[in-house]
């Protein structure tokens, strides 16, 4: 388990770094934190000829909440960081929850958010977490910068839409409508272990006592974040506070029936949909009692 | 945490100041601080580092191969291949397989035994079969040399499950046999067939135990350097029997035994994986041998999970006979083990599972039947038990089912068929793995199993699952009980030395790969010398210090090498107050040794309170020859050698409440109690790590780690991502209690421990899972009972009626 030989470089700025990537001979790979992609060099899963190491470049390890409310991490930002952040777990708590799920303190001292999230594991929590949180993407490529919506950058398994010449410099998160709940919750087989199957709900609670809007997105559940409009319709229905139940079962029903999870050893589909089920109600709950 | 206090020492010496005491461990300040030294931490100059090229194929003809590119890569130095290594005799585990007269006699089993070629030769037969060895300046460049190593392989038929191994039209492993059967024998006590045919109940059952993997914290290592400066090959190795690797390698490569010296490092544990010999622990130092460099090689994670030995996998079905009250009348059994692709311990495991079948029960009239079958998937030995958990796994599931169908509480099943305490000797008709009538020296099993009842509280449990749970929730009860022959002969050796500054060498040919023997067995060469256990350094599995060992396996240990420790101490007690009475003038009867010092017995005697008496100290005593013209006392030594007359049987009683999510499947163990019995403990809080470490790798085995196949023999649990281990977050705190009826069988009177706890925990949390979901109806059959697998046997058990019916009030 030793990677196929590889250049490193740790490049200041972002422009180098592009310069780097714009390489037409060899492979190149950007290295963030390393949580995923070490372990698949090892088992030369991937063999890239450059690694660009990016977290020496200042301008990408920033975190902050800009002037029209919206959150900004930088792709040299640890989940760590931003799981102990206060403006972070003020506004947008479903992302420290979510990255709570994530292994153990020493993945995420190490882990980067955006890493994860141009990793693209389905079963990862951050990507699931981005696309209920209408994450949108700042890449920056040879020709510019451009911004991508979650829902248009995560293709498939290990898959987005960044270009190979591309760099996530950060993701942006948009200040959430109040009264608004969030839950993120997960089966794994073991403590830190990747989702079985995970859902983010979010759920804004209106005036008049019901549901104004509602977000619900499953990971584990296919090839990429799965957003589950029939769930969040149902949802939508329960039009007071004592239809609740009705809308929560509804939800978790249409979970049931419309996920077409995969199977493999830690889980068969059977299973998954059934705890889908389960884990969206639940989910629903708590995040109604955060509503308040 | 309660803990009996230990009964009176029946050793007959007249100090017991250290056996029974909870000395901290002296190793863990080195080994906790980085400190230790692992057969990779050696770094001798010029090291060329191993690597393997492993097989992709469960069973394929090779029909080329091809290095020369690999040989041209810049760093690397030597590339082997099967071609080179067909002269050498192929791997055989001599020790293992050689089957007892006694055994042979009574029952004449079918043993193959398959040698197999270090490097793989016309075929490979499982995935991570070694087909090449590369020497390189580094790891990294000898695994760039492994990809441009061409092999073309001609895949052939695949064969994975046992029972398939079974018919005639299956593939074979081994095209030289006419079938795949590698093992067979049976064995009867009594008249089963009458027993079965006039029992009131009988209940007959499948059980299925999965295979799983040792998967010590350090994979295998092993370093190798020929010549040096005493012109022999020496090899350190993290292995548990250091002696035989000696003489298996000085076997392989011509060698005298003598110019080859093994020496155990700091091993970061064994489990049983590290007890037998693969062909990696030969082909290392062939190829110090070949290259005339020092070689390296450490087994990454991957290698170990599909190149090493695999454990547990059986099938049993098994047959319980009994009558109207539950007393049981017979007892029939298919056990199926599945060996995959050799034969590497031949009747080790699968005669284990089979003699260990009856454990503490009362069964007159038997008959089990074993047959092992080769598979093209890794081979499979001892893990931590080594046949035991099947066969407890198979039989304490197989009580629970009588218990069910009978209407009876498992536990008062179980009570009414445990061997009685004074039934001791218990001979239980069967022979022993040494070819021995099998005896149990001593044990009380009805107290471990009530002293376990009494802290669960079965009616509480009853009522609380009458009562019935938090929506969706269902509680369950189990209890299993086990007993395990230890102290596994044939013999093994301790030298003692004073030193010159007095403090003990203690030299054992059994290696420690975490068991802490530096610190008990100073704790027993400590009261038989009579000094404290601080001055006793403990050196084991250097072949050099001893030159006769076994090993660290078979929870044998502290019974063989303690008794030989304790022997040794006593004759260099004598030793040395024979020397001191030569120096005092006082008689040698006359005087004793306390605290390192030579007293004599009076002064001793006095105790506190009189003027400090006139002693010798130890140190005193170890004197240049020039100085003692006659020589005496110029080597304080002995050797001392111990060989047990028998099993001696530890045994235990494992409860444990569960909490079933029955709308995800989820398991959580509400409590889990241990109740064990080794005899006389040397060290209680070494003992309690050994059983909570049991414990945990059999909850493993219960619930999280499977080692699975594809039909196609690729293994598909091959990183620590897809084979679960529990970690420290899965492992409940356990409730221990233990008894101590010593061992009738040893000086010491204690019992062998290291295997225990890790028997009983698959069947313990079966039982309590199949007793939460009585409801339901379901049976279970097979492990590990992960969530989606307890869901599966929730829908297809015959009692789901959809989630909106309440479950039935259980009955039992």
């Amino acid at each position: 388990m030793k990677p196929a030989p590889f250049d490193y470089v740790a490049p200041g700025t972002l422009p180098e770094a592009l310069r780097f990537l714009a390489d037409e001979e060899r492979e190149v790979k950007v290295l963030a934190g390393g949580q995923s992609l070490v372990p698949m060099l090892n088992m030369r899963l991937a063999r890239p000829e450059l690694l660009v190491d990016i977290t020496r470049i200042p301008e990408l390890r920033t975190l902050d909440v800009e002037g029209d409310g919206a959150l900004r991490i930088g792709a040299g930002v640890r989940q760590a960081a931003v799981a102990v952040d206060p403006a972070v777990s003020a506004g947008w708590p479903l992302l420290t929850e979510a990255i709570g799920h994530i292994g153990h303190p020493q993945i995420r001292n190490r882990g980067t958010v955006c890493g994860s999230l141009v990793h693209h594991d389905p079963a990862a929590e951050l990507p699931t977490a981005a696309l209920a949180l209408d994450a949108r993407f700042d890449l920056s490529g040879p020709a510019g910068t451009r911004t991508v919506d979650a829902d248009d950058f995560f293709l498939s398994t290990f898959l987005t839409a960044l270009e190979a010449d591309e760099i996530v410099t950060s993701v942006r998160f948009a200040a959430q409508p109040h009264r608004t709940g969030w839950s993120f919750e997960e089966l794994a087989r073991r403590r830190g272990d990747f989702a079985a199957i995970g859902v983010a709900v979010l759920l804004t609670r209106a005036e008049a006592g019901g549901v104004d809007r509602a977000r619900v997105v499953f990971c584990a559940a296919g090839s990429r974040p799965l957003r589950l409009p029939e769930a969040e319709d149902a949802l939508l229905a329960a039009e007071g506070p004592e239809r609740l139940d009705d809308a929560f079962a509804a939800a978790g029903a249409a979970a049931r029936a419309r996920l077409d999870p995969p199977s493999d050893v830690h889980a068969d589909a059977e299973w998954r949909r059934e705890a889908a089920e389960i884990l969206l109600v639940r989910a629903c709950n708590r995040a109604w009692e955060r509503t308040r | 945490m309660t803990t009996q206090q230990a009964a009176p020492a029946s050793a007959g010496t007249e100090q017991e100041a250290w056996i029974g005491r909870r000395l901290p461990r002296v190793e863990d300040d080195r080994l906790l601080r980085g400190n230790g030294r692992y057969a990779d931490d050696l770094g001798l100059p010029g090291t060329l580092e191993l690597a393997f090229l492993r097989s992709p194929h469960a069973h394929a003809r090779i029909t080329s191969l091809g290095t020369e590119a690999a040989a041209r890569l810049p760093g690397v130095h030597a590339i082997w291949t099967g071609e080179d290594t067909a002269a050498l005799p192929p791997l055989l585990n001599r020790a293992e397989l050689a089957v007892p007269a006694g055994l042979q006699e009574a029952l004449d089993p079918l043993v193959r035994a398959l040698p197999m070629p270090l490097l793989a030769g016309e075929k490979v037969t499982f995935v991570g079969q070694p087909v090449a060895l590369v020497a390189a300046d580094s790891r990294y460049l000898a695994e760039d040399a492994l990809e441009l190593i061409d092999v073309e392989y001609e895949p052939l038929d695949v064969v994975v499950d046992p029972e398939a191994a079974l018919r005639p039209d299956s593939p074979r492993v081994e095209e030289s046999w006419d079938d795949n059967v590698a093992l067979a024998l049976d064995t009867t006590v009594g008249d089963p067939q009458a027993a079965f045919a006039e029992a009131a109940c009988v209940v007959e059952e499948e059980f299925r135990a999965h295979r799983y993997v040792a998967s010590p914290i350090e994979p295998r290592g092993i370093t190798a350097a020929p010549g040096g400066y005493d012109g022999r090959l020496t090899v350190w190795s993290s292995h548990q029997t250091p002696h035989r690797v000696r003489d298996t390698v000085a076997g392989t490569l011509g060698l005298d035994p003598e110019q080859v010296r093994v020496i155990a490092t700091d091993v970061g544990g064994g489990f049983g994986q590290k007890g037998v010999l693969y062909v990696e622990d030969l082909l290392v130092p062939f190829a110090a041998h070949r290259s005339g460099r020092p070689v390296s090689w450490r087994e990454d994670r991957n290698e170990n999970l599909t190149g090493t030995a695999h454990a547990r996998e059986q099938t049993h079905r098994i047959s319980l006979a009994a009558d109207a009250e539950g007393r049981l009348l017979g007892l029939r059994d298919e056990i199926l083990v599945n060996f995959g692709a050799t034969t590497i311990t031949g009747l080790v495991v699968p005669y284990n599972s089979l003699c260990h079948l009856l454990g503490p029960y009362r069964v007159p009239h038997v008959h089990i039947d074993v047959k092992a079958v080769l598979t093209n998937t890794t081979y499979t030995a001892p893990y931590r038990g080594a046949g035991r958990p099947e066969a407890v796994f198979a039989m304490e599931r197989a009580m629970d089912r009588l218990a069910a169908k009978l209407g009876i509480e498992p536990a008062e099943l179980r009570a009414r068929n445990l061997i009685p305490p004074e039934a001791m000797p218990y001979r239980t008709g069967l022979v022993d793995r040494a070819g021995n009538p099998q005896e149990y020296d001593s044990g009380d099993f009805p107290e471990l199993l009530r002293r376990a009842v009494d802290r669960i509280d079965v009616p509480a449990v009853r009522e609380r699952q009458r009562a019935g749970e938090r929506e969706g929730h269902r509680v369950g009860v189990g209890f299993a009980v086990y007993l395990e022959a230890t102290g596994l002969g044939p013999f093994e050796s301790a030298r003692v030395q004073l030193r010159r500054n007095g403090r003990v060498g203690l030299y054992l040919g059994t290696p420690s790969q975490g068991q802490g023997h530096r610190t008990s067995m100073a704790q027993i060469a400590a009261d038989a010398l009579g000094v404290p256990p601080s001055v006793v350094d403990v050196v084991g599995g250097d072949t050099d210090a001893v030159p006769f060992g076994v090993g660290t396996i078979a929870s044998r240990a502290l019974v063989t090498a303690g008794n030989a420790t304790h022997r040794a101490g006593r004759l260099l007690r004598e030793k040395i107050l024979n020397s001191a009475s030569a120096r005092l003038g006082t008689p040698a009867d006359e005087l004793t040794v306390v605290d390192g010092v030579v007293l004599p017995l009076k002064s001793a005697d006095e105790g506190a309170g009189s003027e400090a008496p006139e002693g010798l100290p130890l140190a005193a005593l170890v004197n240049s020859p020039m100085t003692v013209p006659d020589g005496l006392g110029a080597d304080l030594s002995e050797t001392a050698h111990f060989r047990p007359p028998g099993f001696t049987f530890a045994a235990g009683a494992h409860a444990v409440v569960v909490d079933v999510d029955t709308r995800t499947g989820e398991v959580e163990i509400e409590r889990y109690v241990v109740v064990h019995d080794a005899g006389r403990i040397v060290n209680p809080m070494i003992a309690e790590a050994q059983v909570t470490g049991g414990v945990a790798q059999g909850i493993g085995g219960a619930l999280y780690e499977e080692m699975a196949y594809g039909p196609d023999g690729q293994p598909v649990t091959t990183t620590y991502m897809d084979y679960l281990l529990p970690t420290s977050s899965e492992i409940p705190d356990l409730e221990l209690d233990e008894t101590h009826t010593h061992s009738t069988l040893n000086d010491l009177g204690v019992k062998g421990l290291g295997e225990g706890g890790a028997i009983a925990p698959q069947a313990v949390i079966s039982n309590a899972v199949e007793d939460a979901l009585r409801p339901y109806g379901a049976v279970v059959r097979r492990g590990p009972l992960t969530p989606h697998r307890v869901r599966a046997l929730i829908r297809e058990s015959a009692g789901e009626r959809g989630e909106a019916e309440r479950p039935a009030v259980p009955t039992a």
